[in-house]
């Protein structure tokens, strides 16, 4: 049997860390990076005798994102421990929520494979503390646990098994990245590991109501191997099944390099978390009034957004789509649209040149090293005439290595576009005497001739040639 | 009458009158300590130097305090900053906290002077001390028997003179039942009065650091200095501090007072039977009105505390793994043999035991058999304590059916092991405060001790009836013997 004939199952359990300042349990910082063990003190490192109080900012931060997604958001929850032993977790527990998560019964829309739209269902957002980390034969052979990130704060978002192939999950996960980052509680970083996805995919003939089993793919952290794991697990499991065989619930590790799945545990080691309410907590009570109150602030969302600006600047469904998916690509537009008044204009630099860069440098939006006002200004500098489209695509190269203000860098540069009639003349007689052919192709009717003849003027002055007069002028000249 | 002989309140009042001084106070101490400490083995740490040390900088510091350089000993399994903490097991062997327990913080902002960390039952798991890694602490009042436990190196040291009090912490009758062996006054506050902040966890729904003290008003000037909310512990209360000494008062005309008929019957030895009533006719005599009463829940309240406290404690106990601090097996290839190998070495028998009934309880598919019906039980516990709160301002008990048994007479039997604590489990199952009181001695010289049990935050009530009780009787006049 083909693809074709079977359905694709797919639901995610996304993790994401809350930005709030310090750890779940202890005043720790929850910065990433530093020195090994320097960011823990005896709470997050477990000693005897101590015990964990709930970051309330944690809490606040979670109801945020459950309304955001609209969920109800539970009055009453609890924290209970999940356990199991592993070294970069320390208490021998994880502080998680089990049967009472603080959000529950929520959904957000997405785009499905046809454009249409589609709610992705999603279960329940809990919070809990993430792990440390080891490092193996970093530091002289055998292995090390950092625990820097034991105890910054998580939310689960667990979704209901509603994707149906890995193009919704791309936009899943997208929209939920982007409600996120608008509600400020998780930056969301992917290669920091701050948002990262576990991933249930299971396989049905069509016309099967039963679900098939499942396999699940863990701490997935980038859009691209998420995508590329579902594909090799969708064909795995259909190759299996095709031969007969059967599909064996089990945890896979997903491995970039070579493109394939691996069983992560043997039977042997089935799980048993014995999770039972945590008694160094006492249970979260939320009063109508707080939840409210968390209600009132929350900031517009992506799909409001969106209405806007197709109303407000007129831009496309598309475009709309592409840069409000991103809080920071449309704070980015808002604010310089608000400097330079060209929303068409900034909006395609945005959408093309600066979202090109940011994925070939493999940047999140946030990492974005200029400000409005610098990109406006390069705006107002097409406008005006001073550089050429073409300019502008090197300075917002340049923009990327040394952010500077536009004008300054033009002159430094020597990219001031040439408006003198005079020189432009000059490079146009020039041009016309070594393309014969092109002139009579024009005479002729052939309008692609002038565009390869413009293109010759602006090879020749390196682009800085304004090509409108460029453009008049060799019409001009031809037709004399 | 020798300096460690007298209570806190004495030794303050001849400090004030400069009848004595805080140096020959800490020397009669360490002094005592020499001479009994070889008999009675109540001491994981003796911190000889570093309480010199200590009264030195207090004395510099001019603490003001009524209690500087007063002398107390710890039960080591509360944490303090530089001086080991083994929780008498080999796991922590060498074990020193990086950090001071929220309640030795407080007791070194009064300037007390720390003599030394005391034995007790590995993680608190036992009722005899014998299950210490250590050494066995014996019974002052006969070396042959056991102090009770599992704070016995506490209520020993206190019972012998080695120090004038000490902390102890209380899960299932770690303070009351060793108090009642040795003959001193054992105070189990309320869940959430004292903060945990820094007690190494045994079962955390259960576990209270409290007082063991040779008289009641010394408990109440401890209480004092402990009880109060700590930010640090989500499960401590949030409460007007309230002065237990200042209302200690020799009355308890009126007081309502129920008496358990279940805790009478079989299984509870005839002496101690007769003391407690004894004990009855002091109250009815002092103008308390006594009446039986009944708490048929509370023979279920055994089991459901074995199901609960080893629970947490299977979970609590995690964190010993040989990773980062403690015990580390030498014998291991793998994560698994470090894991494996270091638990089984490092952990003593009645450890294990209860980290695997723990285990075993909240297991998937045993859960709701065990663990969910133990906490559905423990509610049926507590409504039936409120139920009998609407009617009586205190319910009395016999702290223990016996009185002190003989060393390893029952290390081979669990379960009669576990009978030890019959009496004052429920107390810790429901979250309610308990004072044991000593009432006398059987034919052999041991001591006997009758609980109290308040209200929810009562410590008040009780610490008053127990004081009123002290007052009228002279168990004082009996000394430990220290006879083999």
């Amino acid at each position: 049997m083909s693809r074709e004939d079977y359905e694709v199952i797919i639901g995610l359990e996304v993790h994401a860390e809350l930005s709030t300042k310090t750890k779940i349990f202890c005043s720790c910082p929850t910065e990433f990076g530093g020195e090994p063990n320097t960011h823990c003190c005896p709470i997050c490192m477990a000693m005897p005798g101590t015990l964990p109080v709930l970051n309330e900012k944690v809490v606040e931060y979670a109801v945020r994102a459950g309304l955001a997604t609209n969920c109800e958001i539970e009055q009453r929850s609890k924290n209970d421990r999940k356990n199991y032993f592993y070294p970069d977790l320390p208490k021998s527990y994880q502080i998680s929520q089990f049967d009472k998560p603080l959000c529950k019964k929520g959904g957000i829309e997405i785009d499905d494979e046809k454009g249409e739209k589609k709610t992705i269902r999603i279960t329940r957002i809990h919070i809990e503390e993430d792990a440390g980390k080891l490092n193996h034969d970093e530091f002289g052979g055998g292995s090390l646990v950092d625990l820097n990130r034991a105890g910054v704060p998580l939310i689960e978002i667990v979704s209901e098994p509603d994707l149906r192939s890995s193009l919704e999950v791309d936009h899943y996960l997208k929209k939920l990245k982007s409600i996120l980052e608008y509600i400020e509680v998780s930056d969301c970083k992917m290669q920091e590991g701050s948002f990262r996805a576990d991933v249930n995919v299971s396989v049905r003939k069509k016309g099967e109501t039963k679900l098939g089993t499942r396999t699940e793919m863990k701490n997935m952290n980038s859009f691209r191997s998420i995508i590329r794991g579902i594909e090799y697990e969708i064909d795995r499991q259909i190759d299996i099944i095709d031969q007969g065989g059967s599909i064996e619930q089990e945890t896979l590790r997903w491995d970039d390099v070579s493109g394939r799945t691996f069983s992560m545990r043997d039977k042997e080691d089935a799980q048993d978390y014995r999770y039972f309410p945590d008694p160094d907590l006492v249970a979260i009570y939320l009063s109508d009034e707080y939840i409210e109150n968390i209600r009132k602030t929350l900031p517009e969302l992506p799909e409001s957004r969106k209405e806007r600006y197709r109303k407000e600047y007129a831009l496309s469904q598309r475009d709309a789509n592409l840069l409000t998916a991103s809080k920071y690509l449309s704070n980015l537009f808002e604010d310089t649209t608000a400097i330079c008044a060209n929303a068409k204009a900034t909006c395609n630099w945005i959408l093309s040149d600066i979202s090109r860069i940011l994925n070939e440098k493999e940047l999140e939006p946030s990492q974005i090293p200029f400000s409005s006002e610098q990109l406006a200004k390069l705006i107002s500098l097409i406008e005006k005439g001073i550089i050429s489209s073409a300019i502008a695509k090197k300075v917002i190269e340049e923009l990327f290595e040394h952010p500077n203000d536009p004008e300054k860098i033009i002159k430094e540069k020597g990219w001031i576009q040439i408006s003198d009639e005079g020189a432009i003349k000059e490079v146009v007689l020039q041009i016309l005497e070594a393309n014969p052919q092109s002139v009579a192709d024009y005479k002729a009717g052939k309008e692609k001739a002038l565009g390869f003849l413009v293109g010759q003027a602006m090879k020749q002055t390196k682009g800085k040639a304004n090509p409108q007069m460029l453009n008049k002028m060799f019409i001009e000249e031809i037709n004399k | 009458m020798e300096i460690y002989e007298l209570t806190v309140h004495e030794l303050i009042e001849k400090l004030d009158k400069k009848e004595i001084t805080k140096e020959e106070v800490l020397i009669s101490y360490q002094n005592r300590i020499d001479e009994k400490e070889k008999d009675v083995q109540a001491f994981v740490t003796i911190t000889q130097q570093e309480a010199k040390d200590q009264l030195q900088k207090i004395q510099k510091e001019e603490n003001k305090s009524k209690l500087a350089g007063i002398p107390i000993g710890i039960k080591d399994n509360i944490c303090t900053k530089g001086i080991k903490t083994t929780c008498a097991s080999k796991m922590l062997e060498d074990f020193v906290s990086p950090y001071d327990a929220t309640v030795i913080k407080r007791i070194n902002q009064e300037g007390m002077v720390c003599l030394g960390k005391l034995n007790m039952d590995e993680f608190a798991m036992g009722g005899s001390t014998e299950h210490s890694y250590f050494k066995k602490t014996k019974n002052p009042w006969n070396l042959n028997k056991v102090p009770g436990g599992s704070s016995g190196g506490s209520a020993a040291a206190v019972a012998a003179g080695m120090t004038p009090w000490a902390l102890g912490s209380d899960t299932g009758g770690s303070i009351r039942q060793p108090a009642a062996f040795c003959g001193i006054v054992g105070l189990k506050p309320t869940y959430g009065l004292v903060s945990r902040f820094g007690l190494v966890a045994f079962a955390s729904s259960l576990d209270q650091i409290g007082t063991l003290t040779k008289d009641v008003r010394d408990s109440a000037l401890l209480l004092n200095v402990i009880a109060g909310h700590d930010k640090k512990d989500s499960t401590s209360v949030q409460k007007e501090k309230e002065d237990y000494v200042a209302t200690l008062k020799n009355d308890v005309k009126g007081l309502k007072i129920g008496v358990p008929k279940e805790y009478f019957g079989e299984g509870i030895n005839e002496e101690v039977k007769q003391s407690i009533l004894k004990v009855i006719e002091v109250y009815k005599e002092l103008g308390a009105v006594v009446e039986e009463c009944s708490l048929d829940v509370a023979e279920y309240a055994l089991a459901t505390y074995y199901i609960i406290a080893c629970a947490e404690a299977s979970s609590n106990l995690g964190r010993f793994d040989g990773i980062r601090y403690g015990y580390r097996t030498k014998q291991y290839e793998n994560l698994k043999d470090i894991y494996r190998n270091s638990r089984s070495e490092g952990f003593g028998p009645e450890v294990k035991r209860r980290i695997i009934l723990g285990t075993y309880v909240l297991s998937s598919g045993y859960y709701d058999a065990y663990y969910k019906k133990a906490q559905q039980v423990r509610t049926l516990v507590k409504n039936e304590f409120a139920k009998n709160f609407e009617k009586y301002d205190i319910i009395l008990t016999p702290t223990a059916s016996n009185v002190a048994f003989d060393i390893g007479s029952k290390i081979n039997n669990p379960l009669e092991m576990y009978l030890a604590d019959l009496c004052t489990v429920p107390v810790n199952i429901a979250g309610l405060p308990g004072i044991s009181v000593p009432c006398g001695l059987n034919k052999e010289g041991m001591p006997i001790g009758f609980q109290l049990i308040g209200k929810p935050f009562a410590e008040g009530t009780i610490l008053n009836a127990a004081y009123s009780y002290e007052q009228n009787t002279n168990f004082k006049n009996n000394k430990p013997t220290f006879k083999n």
